[in-house]
């Protein structure tokens, strides 16, 4: 039985990740004055949720080699969306819901198809479709407004039953719908295989091109979960630029955090939700030892610095300096 | 027709075009079951081409494919692999940070409810590496831990996982250890025996002998001869491969230096991890110092530790009898100790594949060419058109990318990017590895020629016709130390099996192998 050092090996950046967050949550709720209790822990979750379904979504496209700069403003857009067309009876909120995740998916997929069939570099690609994206939220919310189902939105950034925080099972049973049978299924192996290495997976007769698809719409899918969420946050729609930049690039703070490697076919979106967690409670200790919030984006990038070093430990192991380039 | 004379697979009037340059004209190739079947020829004679079209890789411009007498096409790899052929290619085809099992089967995983069923897979993945005779692989490791020998045998087992009817090698074994051939070799006979077609390409004129019941030679593109394997001598054989006439594979033996000269490079007790132990040797100048021993003893890392690519090397290195410290490439270069060290490797350590044979080529000269750090471009071209003559190269341009070279020109651009910088001490690691023969002989010639004007050399082969051809001294090395050292006549096929197994001295040698 030696199997559990292949699967340590082969989950190390998740663990560490998860090792990190809980070390951070652990100061974090000691040195609250309510200390460990539900309604600081659904807080938290409601804070750190929103970052890591979009980190979820970055994690797919990052797998893959590539890279997802419009998610951002997908979650923008569909949270403009959502402003609109959840709302109303049971029924139409419904059909307001599914409307909103069929548009993170066409955004996706929209995206997967110009990578793919026209063989652009997925970094300006999703420059170019995200400011179409911000574009089109604009146009449906040229200035901050509309309105949302209250009871859903109640409903889900609540408390389930009294005892776990909403958004938490939310964010949990999209990892179950979503990412466990996508990192179990072939083509998310294949996913993998070609970010890990294309040729070998092409010469492998892997289907490269459906792993690609698949990956970039799930990743539209999942930001649009997040631009849904942000909507019960905050009962109206936004078309804000700043939002959407902000959340692209901590997405991929995240994603690092979590131990995915940005060269493809290393990591888990489970590490990247860890790591939008423990990017989050950032903020949230700062606030318990009376920093200034003005301390915070220097202190998240001191942290993401940190947690790149960690990575670069091996390195310092190395005997034969031909594999620093390996 | 008899249906019993039909072949398993047919191809003929197969041509492939790259830009201007013919691949294959006009080529045919019929291959029976239950045979294994060697194609020989020449680096750029087609073979890999041939091979990439019959694996669905890359799709030929004319001509047609009968598998049992019908026709097929192949849009892609997977096509031809639920066709029933399989490839172990030379460039591997694993993907490095995926594991083992999930590796062999990459394509068509067991699958319960839609989802890898990924203990089967392991269970599968297990008989599959027992099966090509590597069940010491663990089936969770990651093929990025594993080294290249081992790689080479996961690629046989993902191979074999796909129970296909045609079986490509292509220079399958080129990394293998010897104890690894020899199982690899048993599992391709009963393969044979189960009526499976291989086909086997391979530079190892030795393997083929051994294994092979029919071959063809390719040379230009075209099939030129196919025999009963056995009815043609190495001579005839490599004829047909060149198409002129066979001379000596190799210049006349290298007079001996005489002894008690100052070495050019002396190293004492150098030691690396466990994969260097006490290693000492010298050079002189114009000697040919080869390092034998099976695959894999440590060779490789003494020259790299000579190079300074290692870390925490101990023991002494002198230079022209000064002790000195070599702290990476760029000093051991300098002029100073000026070492060049020829990679086993050339399309990652040795080039730059998509940067044309110029910039390759001045890489590590620019200092020489450049005046206040400005390149000048003059002096470059003047050393570049002189190298260039020197070895021979063929390219169509020197602005042409290197990758677009046959693999004899990439190596000999290698060799001639580290002649820009007149190296006094030269390190070879296995340079002749998968190039063809008459770039072989070029080398061969040319390593006499550095050595007559007096550079110091140490060269590192996995043939043991190299060394005994080439070598004024071989030292034998295993497990990471010296344990023999043959000289001169010494040097003999016998004499350096004998002492890379360990298995004692052998009483032929006049300097009789020391015992550590």
């Amino acid at each position: 039985m030696k199997d559990w050092r292949y699967i340590i090996r082969e989950q190390r950046g998740t663990l560490i990740a998860m090792a990190l967050f809980v070390a951070m949550f652990a100061i974090y709720v000691t040195n609250h004055p309510a200390g460990f209790t539900l309604n600081v822990v659904t807080t938290a979750s409601n804070k750190g949720v929103l970052l890591a379904f979009v980190a979820m979504a970055q994690t797919l496209v990052v797998v893959t080699a590539g890279i997802d700069l419009s998610l951002g403003m997908i979650f923008v857009l569909t949270n403009c969306l959502a402003s609109w067309l959840v709302t109303g009876s049971p029924l139409e909120t419904a059909f307001g819901v599914a409307a909103v995740l069929a548009a993170g998916l066409a955004c996706g997929m929209l995206n997967g198809l110009i990578v793919i069939f026209g063989r652009l570099q997925p970094i300006v690609t999703t420059i170019a479709t995200g400011a179409i994206f911000f574009g089109m939220a604009l146009l449906l919310r040229p200035v901050p407004g509309g309105e949302v189902n209250q009871d859903l939105a109640d409903a889900l950034t609540g408390k389930l039953a009294d005892k776990v925080p909403a958004s938490l099972v939310v964010l949990i049973a999209v990892v179950l719908v979503v990412w466990i049978p996508f990192r179990r299924s072939l083509t998310g192996r294949a996913a993998y295989a070609t970010g890990s290495s294309e040729a070998a997976a092409y010469m492998s007769g892997v289907a490269i091109r459906k792993a690609r698809f698949v990956a970039y719409s799930l990743a539209g899918l999942l930001a649009g979960i997040g631009g849904l969420f942000l909507t019960f946050f905050t009962y109206s729609g936004e078309a804000s630029a700043a939002n959407g930049n902000t959340y692209t690039l901590y997405s991929i703070a995240a994603v690092v955090l979590g131990g995915v490697s940005l060269f493809g076919g290393v990591g888990s979106a489970i590490g990247a939700i860890f790591g939008a967690f423990a990017f989050r409670t950032i903020g949230d200790l700062l606030f318990v030892f009376d920093l200034e919030p003005l301390w915070q984006p220097l202190f998240q990038g001191v942290v993401l610095l940190l947690a790149v070093c960690l990575g670069a430990f091996r390195l310092l192991q190395i005997r034969n300096r031909l594999d620093y380039f390996g | 027709m008899d249906a019993l004379a039909t072949p398993l697979f047919e191809m003929d009037g197969i041509s492939k075009r790259y830009g201007g340059v013919h691949a294959l004209r006009d080529a045919a190739l019929s291959v029976e079951g239950g045979r294994i079947h060697a194609i020989l020829g020449e680096n750029g004679a087609g073979k890999s081409t041939l091979i990439k079209i019959v694996a669905g890789v890359v799709a030929a411009d004319s001509g047609r494919m009968m598998l049992e007498g019908r026709e097929v096409t192949f849009a892609s790899p997977s096509q031809a692999s639920r066709a029933g052929i399989a490839c172990v290619f030379q460039e591997l085809s694993l993907v490095p940070d995926l594991t083992v099992a999930d590796n062999i089967f990459i394509s068509d995983p067991p699958r319960r409810y839609g989802l890898i069923d990924r203990a089967a897979q392991r269970r599968m993945a297990e008989a599959a590496l027992a099966r090509a005779g590597a069940s010491d692989i663990h089936p969770m490791a990651q093929i990025r831990d594993l080294p290249l020998s081992r790689r080479q045998m996961v690629e046989i087992a993902k191979a074999l996982a796909r129970n296909p009817r045609i079986l490509i090698l292509d220079e399958a074994t080129s990394a293998l250890t010897q104890s690894d051939v020899t199982k690899v070799f048993d599992v391709l006979k009963r393969l044979r025996q189960e009526g499976l077609a291989l086909l086997y390409i391979s530079h190892r004129m030795q393997e083929i002998a051994k294994l092979a019941d029919i071959c063809t030679v390719f040379r230009n593109g075209r099939n030129v001869a196919t025999y009963e394997a056995g009815t043609k001598s190495d001579n005839e054989v490599v004829e047909l491969m060149i198409g002129r006439e066979y001379r000596h594979v190799f210049p006349p033996k290298p007079r001996p230096v005489p002894a008690n000269q100052n070495p050019v490079l002396e190293i004492a007790n150098l030691s690396w991890s466990d994969r260097l132990r006490n290693v000492s040797l010298s050079v002189q100048a114009g000697e040919v110092v080869g390092l034998g021993g099976l695959d894999g003893q440590g060779q490789r890392e003494l020259l790299l530790a000579l190079f300074g690519v290692l870390r925490g090397v101990t023991g002494g290195l002198r230079i022209d009898g000064k002790a000195v410290t070599i702290a990476g490439p760029r000093s051991a270069k300098a002029p100073r100790v000026g070492m060049a060290l020829i990679p086993e490797d050339r399309k990652t350590e040795g080039l730059m594949l998509p940067m044309s044979v110029r910039d390759n080529l001045s890489f590590a000269a620019l200092a020489r060419v450049s005046k206040a750090g400005v390149i000048d471009f003059g002096a470059e071209r003047r050393l570049i058109a002189e190298v260039m003559s020197l070895l021979a190269i063929r390219a169509s341009s020197i602005d042409a990318p290197v990758g677009s070279l046959s693999g004899g020109n990439q190596q000999k651009v290698v060799i001639a990017k580290w002649l820009m910088v007149t190296p006094r001490i030269i390190l070879l690691n296995d340079p002749t590895r998968g190039i063809d023969v008459g770039t072989k002989q070029e080398l061969y010639k040319l390593l006499r020629r550095l050595a007559e004007s007096g550079v110091a050399i140490i060269f590192y082969s996995t043939d043991y016709d190299e060394l005994i051809n080439c070598c004024n001294r071989v030292l034998v090395l295993y497990d990471g130390s010296v344990i023999s050292e043959l000289e001169g006549e010494g040097i003999t096929d016998r004499a350096l099996v004998a002492s890379a197994l360990s298995i004692g001295a052998d009483k032929g040698s006049p300097a009789p192998a020391v015992a550590r």
